[in-house]
């Protein structure tokens, strides 16, 4: 067993709900395979460095899973059958890729933490902020 | 007295009012060694376009300092965020 990430980008064409259904179908590859899903991240429709495929966005997912050598292959065949995928990359990770992962992840779920600690206390003090933008509203109005 | 205290320096060697900036050049090192990095991450583009040119191309090791080992692992890197189009291959003005 051995453990890899993969990163693939798919069509900015698609709605929300059918991109988020070609992960899950690449997802049950891995598992039905005998992969086991450790870390998933959607990173959402981000602008490409130069066209792909006429397209200048694209749905970024990462996985990172724990598998056979054997599992890759069947994996990226699924890739290249499915025409929703423009690029993608699948590599193991090594013992220092693999301690980096660990970190990231700890590092991102910190941050998410944050984040979703500020919101809560930003929606404590939502009334205070609603009113802030109707008086900036006003002026403009005027003029 | 002062006079003949003065004269070996006013004739015999040239002086500079400020030191010469010969020899001044800083070191260059391996940042990764230095900070201890162990695994450079190819999904961070805007750390990787240090070791980059305007052109997008991988700057030598003999401008970056950076170490035969860790020059080996950015060249992955970069390579890996190109062919995932977080880096261009080719392009112009990119800083």
């Amino acid at each position: 067993m051995n453990k890899y990430e993969t990163v693939f980008i798919l069509t900015p064409v698609l709605s929300d709900d059918q991109m988020k259904e070609t992960v899950e179908k690449f997802k049950k590859v891995l598992t039905d395979n005998g992969g086991n899903i450790e870390n998933e991240e959607n990173w959402g429709l981000r602008k490409l460095a130069y066209p792909i495929e006429n397209k200048n966005t694209g749905f970024y997912t990462l996985i990172e899973f724990e598998g056979d050598p054997t599992l890759i292959a069947k994996l990226e065949t699924a890739y290249r059958r499915d025409e929703k995928v423009i690029r993608f990359l699948t590599f193991r990770l090594d013992k220092y890729a693999a301690e980096y992962a660990v970190k990231r992840r700890a590092v991102r779920k910190a941050k998410q933490e944050e984040r979703a600690a500020q919101e809560a206390a930003a929606a404590q003090e939502a009334p205070v902020v609603a009113e802030a933008p109707q008086a900036e509203e006003a002026p403009a109005a005027e003029a | 007295m002062a006079q003949e205290q003065m004269r070996p320096n006013n004739q015999g060697e040239i002086r500079y009012l400020t030191p010469l900036s010969v020899d001044t050049r800083k070191k260059k090192y391996c940042r990764f060694k230095r900070s201890g990095i162990k695994y450079i991450d190819y999904k961070d583009p805007e750390f990787l376009k240090k070791f980059l040119n305007e052109q997008g191309k991988i700057l030598p090791r003999r401008i970056t300092g950076t170490s035969l080992k860790f020059q080996r692992r950015v060249a992955k890197a970069v390579k890996r965020a190109r062919h995932l189009a977080l880096l261009p291959y080719v392009t112009d003005l990119m800083k």
